[in-house]
């Protein structure tokens, strides 16, 4: 009797003590982009998004010993796709194995003020989509089981990695003050137009504190704009347009090189 | 110098692009071929999206292909007559094989289709195009120069029913082997994403003894009509046609065709065959090679659908 009580007792003790330091209450985030609506022009190459935050704490929260940690992790429009495989059929290759994506962002940056690994462990990795391994074997990116070391979720990686549009930075967020952070990512002019989510993560001693969510749009403008729309609603009209314009050139041509 | 481009979204660069259409715009006004056949791997190669790079190439093949028409019609090297025909059947080639290439696409291998066709297709014409071209230049340099055209040469299937006469082509043939001829280029064309000159040119010149001197402006008609409608039922029905990119290659091609035109006159009958007969082979070949080795990345990324 008295043993099951001083369970209770403890245990009532732990779930004070929790409360006590719960991580909802104590920090919260305020964070800032560099801009909220990007017009792509006729120059654009590229881009380069900065996200600013600040740490805001309320009288409870004791000093953390470890200190904050923070990723930023920015997702882009998300596509529907499919990897495929080549394989030896007799003396040639072909595609044979494939497997379809639902919802991949078409554009992923993960940064972190350090890395990865030294944030959390893999579980925790796993469980906050942290890191682009970790958002990648996530269960609902593909209908096919899964399967530990996937290679078509590994082609995956790799190849977009390759083109520059899944990035892991783990310097990426620096920290201007102990509650002040500054992060900037590279969009390529390949990631496409669209709206961008940008979820910001608070740590500290691997456990989250507070999660912050933000987005902005690339957007075309002018007259890129007003053309994409023209040949979306106005196709007929705009494929005879073009292939007059085609006619006119070739004409042209044919009148100034006119030898006699 | 680089531009965005509104339909492919993304950027690329002007000179580059200038550079390549006059490039293919040259071996198009050399050859009488559209060019679509180098031209669409270059674009996919360079990063622009397929369905992208596949409707906007047909751009630059109408503009060159017009200025051809033009000149062959001001040069009296076009049998119009001839072109219409292979217009109609190629009209009726194309319905079929954009039917064919639909149903390869559900059954799930129209890579291996696309890619298969592309080897044999063009190892084989070719192939038999250089074999024919080193025949007669041999035969030449032994000093028995070949006749360029026996009145008895043709073929049992020019003189099927419904024969026709084609006055500036010197043929008096049946509209049958034409129209067949037609529609093959025109199925072909439409699963490769391609004009088809290349088939359309050495079959005019071996199959149905067309004078050289109208076949380049012959098969330039029929090129001009078949891409106009593929870029507009791309425009319809893909909206992939992405006119930045195509003032961008047109520009390009119309200089470039105007020289390879004009290199094309100057170009001995033998040497003319012998190099489209290299240039196709080799374009066969690199197919091949892709298909026989180890892929250095086996894996690949097609995208269905952005949201």
């Amino acid at each position: 009797m008295r043993v099951r009580l001083a369970v209770i007792l403890g245990f009532l003790a732990v779930i004070l003590g929790f409360l006590a330091i719960s991580p909802a209450s104590a920090e919260s985030l305020v964070v800032s982009l560099s801009f909220n609506r990007l017009a792509v022009t006729s120059t654009y190459t590229g881009t380069s998004v900065a996200v600013f935050g600040a740490i805001e704490r309320d009288g409870q929260a004791g000093a953390r010993s470890g200190g904050y940690d923070v990723v930023v992790t920015i997702r882009g429009p998300r596509q529907a796709l499919t990897v495929r495989e080549k394989a030896a059929m007799g003396p040639v290759w072909i595609n044979r194995a494939q497997q379809k994506f639902a919802e991949v962002p078409s554009f992923l940056a993960v940064l972190s003020s350090r890395p990865l690994s030294e944030i959390a462990d893999e579980a925790t990795r796993r469980r906050l989509r942290l890191g682009l391994k970790a958002i990648v074997a996530a269960p609902d990116m593909t209908l096919a089981a899964p399967a530990p070391d996937d290679p078509f979720r590994e082609a995956l990686l790799r190849l977009r990695r390759r083109e520059r549009l899944f990035t892991e930075s783990e310097a990426g967020v620096r920290f201007l003050s102990p509650s002040v952070f500054r992060s900037t990512a590279p969009l390529p002019a390949t990631a496409p137009v669209g709206a961008y989510d940008v979820e910001v993560l608070l740590l500290a001693g691997g456990v989250p504190l507070a999660r912050h969510e933000a987005r902005f749009d690339l957007v075309k403008s002018g007259v890129e704009q007003s053309l994409a729309t023209f040949a979306r609603e106005w196709s007929l009209a705009y494929g005879l347009a073009v292939g007059a314009l085609a006619l006119i050139s070739g004409w042209l041509a044919s009148v100034i090189f006119r030898r006699d | 110098m680089q531009i965005y481009l509104p339909i492919a979204e993304m950027p690329v660069s002007v000179l580059v692009l200038i550079g390549l259409g006059a490039a293919v715009g040259f071996v198009s006004g050399l050859f009488g071929i559209g060019g679509g056949f180098l031209m669409t791997p270059i674009l996919i190669v360079m990063g622009i999206p397929p369905a992208v790079a596949v409707a906007t190439q047909t751009a630059p093949i109408v503009a060159s292909s017009a200025t051809s028409v033009l000149a062959a019609f001001r040069r009296n090297a076009l049998d119009l007559r001839l072109g219409v025909v292979l217009v109609l059947g190629g009209f009726v080639g194309t319905s079929l094989g954009v039917w064919f290439f639909a149903a390869m696409r559900r059954a799930g291998q129209l890579d291996l289709v696309i890619t298969v066709a592309y080897v044999t297709l063009f190892t084989v014409v070719g192939g038999l195009m250089l074999a024919e071209s080193v025949r007669s230049t041999w035969a030449r340099h032994r000093g028995r120069p070949r006749p360029p055209r026996l009145g008895g040469d043709h073929a049992a299937y020019m003189a099927w029913p419904l024969r026709m006469r084609f006055p500036r082509s010197r043929l008096y043939a049946s509209v049958i082997p034409i129209l067949g001829l037609a529609l093959f280029v025109g199925f072909v064309g439409a699963v490769l994403g391609i004009g088809g000159g290349f088939i359309l040119v050495p079959a005019l010149l071996y199959l149905m003894r067309v004078p050289t001197g109208v076949v380049v402006g012959t098969s330039q008609f029929q090129i001009l009509c078949t891409s106009f409608v593929a870029l507009v039922l791309h425009a319809v029905q893909n909206q992939a046609v992405d006119i930045v990119l195509a003032v961008i290659l047109i520009v390009g091609g119309v200089f470039g065709a105007q020289f390879g035109a004009r290199a094309g006159r100057n170009l001995r009958s033998e040497y003319f065959r012998f190099l489209l007969a290299i240039l196709v082979l080799a374009v066969g070949l690199r197919f091949a090679v892709e298909l026989m080795l180890r892929p250095e990345e086996p894996f690949s990324i097609v995208v269905q659908e952005t949201r």
